[in-house]
């Protein structure tokens, strides 16, 4: 404390010189009196963020969330949550006079009295998808590039809990204009809770504050949905953040970057300009998608209603996997001792999405598990380098494609002419084998891709430019890779490297473990030996011995080809 | 964050097994970071004022944005008065679109002014081990055992007993509290008006009416063929019957558990369960129209099959074998209402249901249901 006072002495001497202090400088001075910012400041404002497109998914995340925050607020100054029985009098004619909740009927009023207030409704419903399609896609980019791995396994937990909420925030909240189809959804939501055994009618009663549908869902939904859900998220995206700046950002191998290094622009300015800027189109954008494409008309469904339903009905996208779970499912219900098990519902509906969540959540730590790696790790991987990790995420994604498939089954039925009941069979077999396929084919494919990275730090890319010897044979021209190239392709381990990097399994599983991790580094494909990168260099001087005279001629064009240096062509002009 | 890891950033090893892997070889040795190339605007000052005015027009074409949406949000009624645009209201089309130019235009500016004039020389930093420093630990732990040696915590197990058990203790007021979110099931059980998960408000004489419009039905009324969604008759206000009719929460209740669908069949295609072969009149059956699966109401009738398929999931149920599942996620057939015909001549029901509607739930098979002469047919 006394360096920091002693500091402060030292900026107010400086203050006081005859150059005037600027107003800026005054308040500042004030402040770090007071708080002691420069501390702080002068470790982060300069701090280094690599560069990447990829690393941008997770800001439409964020920034879908802050647009979230602002454009719920606005709706919560004319929602109201409450289930009374009111007769509409707003100015949308085909339910004027029409009994409904007061939550549907100021829904409505948002809609068609407030101005502004559709654009924020459907402005707040496309962010929430936004939000939730965001969060699963960085967390693909994380899990493919091996950022999750130490000492970002706790951000990767982290991360999946913001999904999981993100998830049921946009439950809570599409269920809230008691309209039919919402209500539906509550509705089933109610049969989900029943079939939990023992507790399950009890979890209802409480809920719903009695039978089913109660005057108490929209306004307990509405208080998860505005208060509990966002305050979770808004504390786990703050950790999720401070982990990030903790950790420094993972970067991509390349010239002079290191596991000890991170290369990139400063937080300030470029990084403030270019995520700052990048908020205002996230939020434009979401601001178009709004203003053009209409979302969860909820005046064309009506009030809700206990004895209708619409036929599609179908929930939000990011709810349909487990819907689909549910629609497959085989009607199973067992009796015993007078206890009901309602196994077709509580399996794809509550277990099923429980199990999986966990799995999820637990990736990273099943992950080095197996390979026995505990070393911290700050260099990504290029998906195909590891393919038994791309493998499994694939094999993930399939299921989920399946359940997904699945959950619009009716739809698929009813456009492609199909019978619904053929297609309900073939998923219901396809969840269980169409993840198996997707793993090992994606894992061949990794394994090619790696040959073909090889056999072009070998032989260079193919030029596209035909060669025609004097004795008329035609050849493609191979060029040879960049050196930075290769050295980014080959910055990573081998995977004798990597059977080595983890420890040797020992105690219990300890035999599974160590042959786990066999099978997940088998058949990987080594990056070449220096000899071999050496020898095959060689061989291409030689061949460019040959074809010397051509190379260079304006005629071939080839120089153009992105991979050369053109700033001496005179055809480029200047740059 | 803190502040002691600033010390030797070199380090990748602190010697306590936490190292940052650096022995990840690449084939060549590292190139170095790439020569910086100058951008147009960094040599070119004519480049440079070109990228200046495009980022001052993104920022002004902004501004403009923003007093059209005033103008738009001043000029265009809101309400639902059948101005259209791209099939959506006018006002907010012109509002959303010019929000987002007003957004977009400083995004793109301020990125552009990122990428156009401010440095680009790529910085390295060094990165540190996630761990503290061993000296750190060591200290950590020191301060933490001095703290607890201080407290006593160790030395009076009596004060930390207690305080363990009473605060665990607190959990109980903080569980009780929420105790009156509802009542329990059993608690809103009654026959009499209909409450609870195993009735409705189905009755012996009540009429069976239709839907909406609340108008009694008698069979001469119903082809074969056609389906009817109705409901029981006191729903609705009705003087001449002397019925007050059920509002608010009273009425969402019963409408989740009480609506049947009515379907006359021929006699001929009907199968009726053991002990039901008097509850259709003339092919005329009632069957709960909530879903044994999980509770959506059921609509679309295959005229043809007599089948009838629930919207929501698929579960499909045959009407003229007892409502029993032919395919689909539900595990329990569709509980049949028993039938017959009033004095005037209009359908009523026979009693209410003899088994719980919607979906199962764990004290379904305890629950001793008035009236039951048909076991659990599921």
């Amino acid at each position: 404390m006394s360096k920091d006072t002693s500091a402060v002495a030292t900026s107010n001497t400086t203050a006081a010189t005859p150059s005037k202090p600027s107003k800026v400088g005054g308040a500042a001075t004030w402040a770090d009196d007071r708080l002691g910012l420069a501390a702080m400041g002068k470790k982060n404002l300069r701090k280094i963020f690599p560069d990447h497109w990829s690393f941008m998914l997770g800001e439409i995340a964020l920034w879908s969330f802050v647009v979230l925050l602002l454009t719920g607020i606005f709706l919560t100054f004319w929602f109201r949550p409450s289930m009374s029985e009111i007769v509409y009098e707003g100015s949308y004619d085909q339910l004027r006079g029409i009994q409904m909740s007061e939550a549907m009927a100021s829904a409505l009023d948002i809609s068609f009295d407030v101005r502004g207030g559709l654009l924020m409704r459907q402005m707040h419903h496309w962010a929430a998808m936004l939000f939730v399609a965001s969060m699963m896609i960085h967390l693909l980019r994380v899990w493919f590039t091996g950022a999750y791995r130490k000492p970002r396994e706790l951000n990767w937990v982290i991360g999946s809990l913001l999904l999981l909420l993100g998830t049921l925030e946009g439950f809570t909240g599409y269920s809230l204009p008691d309209d039919l189809l919402s209500g539906t959804g509550v509705r089933a939501a109610d049969g989900f809770i029943k079939s939990i055994p023992i507790v399950g009618s009890y979890i209802s009663f409480f809920l719903f504050g009695g039978e089913f549908p109660g005057e108490m869902i929209i306004p307990r939904l509405f208080t998860i949905h505005v208060l509990l859900i966002p305050g979770l998220l808004l504390g786990l995206i703050a950790a999720h953040m401070l982990l990030l700046v903790y950790h420094k950002h993972t970067q991509w191998p390349g010239p002079g970057r290191t596991e000890t290094n991170v290369v990139g622009f400063p937080m300030l300015p470029v990084y403030a300009a270019k995520a700052g800027g990048f908020f205002f189109i996230v939020f434009g954008v979401t601001a178009a998608l709004g203003a053009l494409l209409s979302i969860n008309a909820v005046w064309k469904y009506g009030p809700y209603d206990p004895s209708k339903v619409t036929a599609g009905s179908q929930p939000d996208w990011y709810m349909g996997w487990p819907d689909g779970a549910l629609r497959i499912m085989p009607g199973w219900e067992s009796h015993f001792w007078g206890s009901t098990w309602s196994w077709n519902v509580f399996l794809p509906i509550i277990v099923l999405p429980g199990l999986l969540f966990t799995v999820l959540l637990l990736l990273p730590f099943i992950d080095s598990w197996i390979t026995g790696d505990k070393r911290e790790h700050h260099l990504l991987q290029r998906p195909r380098n590891a393919p038994t990790r791309t493998g499994i995420m694939v094999a993930l994604m399939t299921l989920y494609a399946m359940f997904w498939i699945a959950g619009g089954n009716d739809i698929i039925a009813i456009t492609f002419h199909l019978s619904i009941n053929q297609i309900t069979y073939i998923l219901r077999a396809a969840v269980f084998i169409a993840p198996v396929i997707a793993f090992f084919v994606t894992r061949r494919i990794c394994i090619s891709l790696q040959r073909h990275d090889n056999e072009m730090m070998l032989h260079g890319y193919e030029s596209g430019v035909i060669m025609r010897s004097p004795e008329g044979a035609y050849t493609e021209k191979h060029l040879p890779l960049p050196e930075s190239k290769v050295y980014a392709w080959t910055h990573r381990d081998d995977s004798a490297e990597q059977l080595q990097s983890g420890e040797v399994h020992t105690g219990r599983f300890a035999k599974m473990r160590n042959k786990l991790r066999e099978l997940y580094y088998a058949d990987d494909v080594d990056k070449p030996t220096i000899e071999e990168l050496e020898a095959a260099h060689h061989h291409d001087e030689a061949e460019h011995a040959e074809q010397a005279e051509l190379v260079g001629k304006a005629s071939d064009g080839h120089q153009f080809d992105g991979h050369h240096d053109v700033s001496d062509e005179p055809l480029r002009g200047d740059h | 964050m803190s502040s002691t890891h600033e010390q030797a950033p070199e380090q990748t090893h602190d010697g306590s097994g936490h190292s940052i892997n650096a022995h990840t070889d690449a084939l060549l040795p590292d190139p170095g970071q790439p020569e910086h190339h100058w951008r147009p605007t960094d040599v070119d000052e004519k480049a440079e004022k070109r990228a200046e005015r495009q980022v001052a027009i993104c920022f002004l074409l902004s501004a403009i944005c923003s007093v059209l949406f005033v103008v738009a949000y001043v000029g265009i009624d809101a309400g639902y008065d059948g101005t259209t645009v791209f099939g959506l209201g006018a006002s907010n089309v012109a509002l959303g679109l010019c929000l987002s130019g007003a957004l977009l235009f400083v995004g793109v500016g301020v990125i552009q002014w990122a990428r156009k004039l401010m440095a680009d020389v790529e910085i390295a930093e060094d990165r540190h081990p996630a761990a503290s420093s061993e000296s750190d630990r060591q200290a950590t732990q020191a301060a933490l055992a001095a703290g607890l040696e201080e407290s006593g915590m160790g030395r009076r197990p009596l004060l930390r007993n207690s305080l363990i058990g009473s605060a665990a203790l607190l959990l109980a007021p903080a569980v009780v509290l929420f105790r009156d979110l509802g009542p329990l099931p059993n608690e809103t059980a009654d026959a009499a008006t209909g409450g609870g998960l195993e009735h409705t408000v189905w009755k012996q004489g009540v009429r069976v009416v239709r839907d909406v419009v609340g108008t009694p039905i008698r069979p001469s009324d119903v082809e074969i063929g056609d389906l009817f969604n109705a409901e029981p008759e006191v729903l609705f206000a009705n003087e001449e019957r002397g019925l007050p009719g059920l509002h608010g929460v009273d009425l969402q209740v019963a409408k989740s558990k009480a609506p049947v669908v009515l379907l006359r069949m021929d006699p001929a295609d009907y199968i009726p369960g053991p002990g039901r072969e008097d509850w259709a009149i003339d092919g005329i059956v009632a069957y709960s129209k909530i879903c044994t699966h999980v509770g959506c109401p059921i609509s679309l009738n295959e005229r043809t099959t007599h089948h009838l398929l629930c919207p929501c999931h698929q579960s499909t149920f045959d009407l003229a074998d007892s409502g029993k599942v032919v395919f689909g996620p539900a595990g329990r057939h569709l509980p049949q209402l028993p039938l017959a015909v009033d004095d005037e001549g209009y359908l009523i029901a026979q009693s209410d249901f003899t088994e719980p509607i919607g979906p199962s739930y764990w004290e379904r098979n305890n629950v001793e249901i008035k009236d039951q002469n048909v076991g659990d047919l599921g």
